[in-house]
């Protein structure tokens, strides 16, 4: 296994989003995810994480509220607004956009 | 729900700072809980797990930070920091901080209370329905003689264009009415001032009356059903406010009417002062409604959707030019002309007004130019500081913010203190001030705030940008640079401050000589001459009914017996009757011809006021006969046919002929006989701000029921004559208990009362502008004192070296009134221009007046004089030896 690899720059919004739009999740959970997700190739630095959550908090696209988890302990958990949830699609498809133009560019030249 | 989403976040943000702080940390430690667990299963022995999982967070203060930077709210945080900076700073000098504060807080205290009456009465629409669509529409004579080319309308003129234009969607008229009011009962009488509306007036303004109905187009004929509306403060005073009263009488001149409604207590128009409506056909008789050349009424017309006024109007005048060709001998307008209802309402107001408003601005202007002075230095005490943190690599945005800061702080305390002051100032503005319309409908509302607010960031800004910027950038290092030992100092600072000087002065000089313009004319007016005795002349109105009064010997017998018990009163000299006394006002004129020399064109219509009077009105006024003699005892009942002239009458008509024994003839108000003219007396104002006009008098003893029913006693007395007011009253009463006296006053109140308004701005002005000179006063002052500061080591070596003291305090003297002298100069220009600007409100005062100019100037210079001295004799008697010691 390789280093990680740094995540591309501005996909984290699109990658939190992604993992908050099955269900509600805490931020560590939200990091390990991602991680288990992209088999250990992506690492989600806690110094960016949190920003992001609050960024994307404060832009209306999810919501935080206390809820338990499984140990039984209080942790803030994340989920999805509805305009989260257009956020995404929107991320999602210039992402398609953006990697397949990259791949024809890669695979053709 | 985005948006609600953002603003609850942002709202929780901003409230509960601690709580998100909280919910911050604890998800980190979280966050570092989970991973020190996951590295214990993997092994780690706990302290190590602990370590590797602080290492992999990174740092958590920068975290949060960057977290934090995200929830909007920094700038909020940086401005608090600012404050505080800049709270601090304003505390260590609270001298400074409180003149500062003070002298905005009259500037924008002033401003705004200007501002609030300028709102209320020259900008917001009147309370009708669209009143821009409302429009006055008055006659206007091609030859017109004065006055400002709107002249009042007649009934016949406004009946014919009401049915026979249809450019308006509809049009009313009213005119000016009085009435003794009493009550079924013999309770105490009244003289009110009334109104009458056409039937259909309140519909074309769009008002609902508060109780019961308007008129009736039935009742709105001459000789129609006596029918009265109540003004709401008529119906609140009189009435108790009780709806009952409706369909109850009152008796308005001993005529018994039927209160049909009452009109909602905001409707004021056209002032306050009319306390009730009848139908406006009921005050004429049937001759006069269907007069054309009887002048008295004001048309309200409202505009048809897509027809403007200057179309529909065309029509009217159209019209009107039809009418004029009908009637070649009468006074009938040849054309009608339009202005907007608010402009008609606010006309004479609107200069006074708007001058007083500049006035202010201009001191704001002043008082702003003084802080920014006090700011620059300031700015020069703080340069050192300013230099090290500009070295230390403080941005130089974030230095100005910060004095910009500094300057809102002293803008926002003075401007709420302004604001506190200006809510108590404004009503007091408004009380004071006689007759100004609309004075009921100013109030302070968000408006007026939120001028307030925009003055205090404008005047922060203006106060604080100049300092500011001239205190940093990038001459600044020089600061450091220069030794402790330097001698030239911040000349550049020492310039700008002296062009806030020279502006300032400027300002100053041209509010002191407008201030100087209108105080003079103020007094010109009070010291003008009537034409007439005007000390210890007592002057009260009684108008008889004409139900009891309705023959010539009743009226004659009770004037007569009135005179007879004044004139037996201890302390009277002389008493006699006039219709309106001198200073009084207009009354009334009247067109006639003169049989001896007959004029065919209208256009040379002969035109005078007139008055009525008794044989010893002109004796008991010191009014000089210059020609044939005076009315005697003889010219009474019908014997009537005499008239006295005014000088004015005489040259006007007769230029240079002997009028005695000449005839007028064709008199509206009078009778068909020609009336022989007896005699020639000096000319008397009817308006003290007014030229003289044409009068001719007619003998009151003729005691025609409505033309000898009004009158007004005029009564010389050897004492002070308002203690010969309740005696004189209890005369009249003793004759007829039912008839009301009103407007008790003398001569001198009389021509007080004409010359309140001027009075009164001329007095704000005045106190505006000698604000203003102890602001520059205050200014100049700092100036100096802070050059000779700055000039202390120069000066000692100056003297050390043998300069003489006199030479040093020219020097400074000079130094300091050179500014002074250029913005005197501008200054004068400006008085000129500001002069020219209000000529319209000066009376008998040219606006370049050599003597206010002098004045001014004088009073400017010893001003600034006083101010320099001391600094400048500080200087001159300094010890070398210290001040060369002083570091």
């Amino acid at each position: 296994m390789g280093k990680p690899s740094d995540l591309v720059q501005g996909t984290l919004d699109l990658l939190i989003l992604k993992t908050l739009s099955l269900e509600p999740k805490h931020g560590w959970a939200i990091a390990k995810r991602i991680q288990q997700i992209s088999r250990e190739v992506l690492q989600v630095q806690q110094g960016s994480l949190y920003p992001a959550l609050h960024r994307l908090e404060q832009q209306g696209w999810i919501r935080s509220r206390w809820s338990e988890t499984e140990t039984g302990r209080q942790a803030r958990f994340y989920s999805l607004t509805a305009a989260g949830r257009a956020q995404l699609e929107r991320e999602k498809e210039s992402w398609n956009r953006l990697s397949s133009a990259i791949n024809l560019v890669v695979e053709g030249a | 729900m985005r948006w609600f989403e953002k603003v609850r976040m942002l709202l929780r943000i901003l409230f509960r700072r601690g709580d998100a702080n909280a919910r911050l940390d604890d998800e980190m430690q979280f966050h570092l809980e989970q991973q020190i667990a996951e590295n214990v299963t993997r092994g780690l022995s706990p302290s190590e797990a602990h370590f590797a999982a602080l290492r992999a967070f990174g740092n958590p203060t920068l975290i949060r930070e960057e977290a934090i930077s995200y929830w909007s709210w920094t700038w909020l945080e940086k401005f608090a920091r600012d404050v505080r900076y800049g709270a601090r700073t304003l505390t260590r000098s609270p001298g400074f901080a409180l003149v500062a504060i003070l002298v905005i807080a009259l500037g924008i205290g002033a401003t705004t209370s200007l501002f609030t009456i300028v709102h209320a009465v020259l900008l917001a629409p009147l309370p009708f329905r669209d009143p821009d669509k409302l429009v006055m529409v008055y006659e206007h004579f091609r030859e017109s003689l004065g006055g400002d080319g709107f002249n009042v309308v007649s009934p016949a003129d406004f009946r014919d264009w009401r049915e026979k234009t249809h450019g308006f969607q509809d049009m009313g008229a009213w005119r000016w009415y009085g009435f003794d009011l009493t009550g079924e009962h013999s309770e105490l009488p009244e003289v009110v001032e009334a109104a009458a509306g056409s039937w259909n007036l309140f519909s074309v303004l769009g008002i609902q009356p508060a109780l019961g109905r308007t008129f009736a187009p039935e009742e709105d004929v001459p000789e129609g059903r006596h029918v009265v509306l109540l003004t709401w403060s008529l119906f609140q005073r009189r009435f108790g406010g009780d709806a009952s009263v409706l369909g109850r009488q009152i008796r308005l001149d001993s005529t018994p009417y039927v209160i049909i409604g009452v009109l909602p207590r905001w409707f004021t128009y056209p002032d306050s002062s009319v306390q009730l409506w009848v139908p406006y056909a009921s005050t004429f008789t049937a001759k006069d409604f269907d007069a054309h050349a009887y002048h008295q009424s004001h048309v309200i017309a409202r505009l048809k959707p897509g027809v403007s006024a200057a179309v529909a109007t065309d029509e009217v005048s159209a019209l009107q030019y039809q009418i004029h060709l009908a009637n070649p001998t009468k006074p009938v307008a040849e054309e009608v002309r339009y202005r907007p209802i608010l402009e008609d309402v606010v006309r004479d107001v609107k200069t006074p007004l708007i001058v007083l408003l500049c006035a202010v601005a201009c001191m704001l202007l002043i008082a702003c130019l003084n802080v920014s002075n006090l700011l620059v230095a300031r700015g020069a005490a703080r340069r050192k500081e300013v230099a090290v943190r500009s070295a230390l690599g403080g941005g130089r945005l974030t230095l100005i913010r910060e004095q910009l800061t500094e300057s809102l702080l002293i803008c926002l305390s003075g401007g709420t203190i302004g604001v506190l002051l200006s809510i108590q100032a404004t009503q007091w503005l408004a009380s004071q001030w006689h007759d100004l319309p609309r004075a009921d409908a100013i109030h302070v509302d968000a408006l007026v705030f939120a001028f307030a607010l925009g003055l205090v960031l404008l005047t922060a800004l203006l106060a604080g940008l100049i300092p500011a910027i001239s205190s940093t950038g990038k001459g600044v290092f020089a600061a450091l640079q220069e030794g402790s030992r330097s001698l030239g100092g911040s000349t550049s600072r020492a310039v700008l401050r002296k062009t806030l000087l020279t502006v300032e002065i400027a300002l100053t000089v041209t509010l002191l000589v407008s201030a100087g313009l209108l105080f003079k004319s103020f007094l010109r007016l009070r010291t003008t001459d009537l034409g007439c005795a005007m000390d210890h002349v007592l002057t009260m109105k009684y108008g008889l009914p004409e139900k009891q009064y309705d023959t010539r010997e009743k009226i004659i017998a009770f004037h007569e017996s009135v005179l007879e018990r004044v004139r037996g009163l201890p302390g009277v000299q002389s008493a006699a009757l006039v219709s309106t006394a001198p200073g009084d006002g207009y009354e009334g004129d009247d067109v006639f011809t003169i049989p001896e020399r007959p004029t065919s064109s209208f256009q040379l219509q002969y035109d005078a006021l007139y008055r009525t009077v008794d044989p010893n009105y002109f004796t008991t006024m010191r009014i000089p006969l210059l020609r044939g003699r005076f009315f005697s005892d003889q010219e009474r009942l019908t014997r009537d046919h005499y008239v006295v002239i005014s000088k004015k009458f005489a040259d006007q008509f007769f230029s240079g002929d002997n009028p005695v024994g000449k005839h007028i003839s064709d008199v509206r108000i009078g009778a068909a006989q020609p009336y022989e003219i007896i005699g020639v007396v000096g000319d008397t104002l009817w308006d003290v701000t007014k030229p003289t006009k044409a009068t001719m008098y007619f003998p009151i003893l003729s005691g025609i029921p409505d033309q000898a029913s009004e009158a007004t006693i005029v009564v010389r007395t050897t004492e002070d004559p308002l203690a010969l007011s309740i005696p004189i009253q209890q005369q009249i009463a003793a004759l007829d208990p039912a008839l009301p006296v009103y407007d008790i006053l003398t001569i001198d109140q009389i021509v007080g009362k004409t010359t309140a308004s001027q009075s009164f701005s001329a007095t704000l002005v005045l106190a505006f502008a000698a604000l203003s000179l102890l602001l520059a006063a205050i200014g100049l002052y700092g100036v100096l004192s802070y050059l000779v500061t700055q000039r202390v080591r120069e000066i000692g070596i100056r003297i050390a070296l043998g300069a003489q003291r006199s030479q040093v305090l020219q020097m400074v003297l000079l130094d300091g009134l050179r500014p002074v002298f250029i913005g005197l100069l501008i200054g004068l220009a400006g008085g000129a221009v500001a002069g020219a600007l209000i000529r319209s409100i000066l009376y008998g005062t040219s606006p370049l007046d050599p003597f206010v100019f002098v004045a001014m100037v004088g009073c400017l210079l010893l001003t600034a004089a006083a101010s320099c001295a001391l600094p400048a004799v500080r200087a001159a008697t300094m010890d070398p030896m210290l001040a060369l010691r002083n570091e």
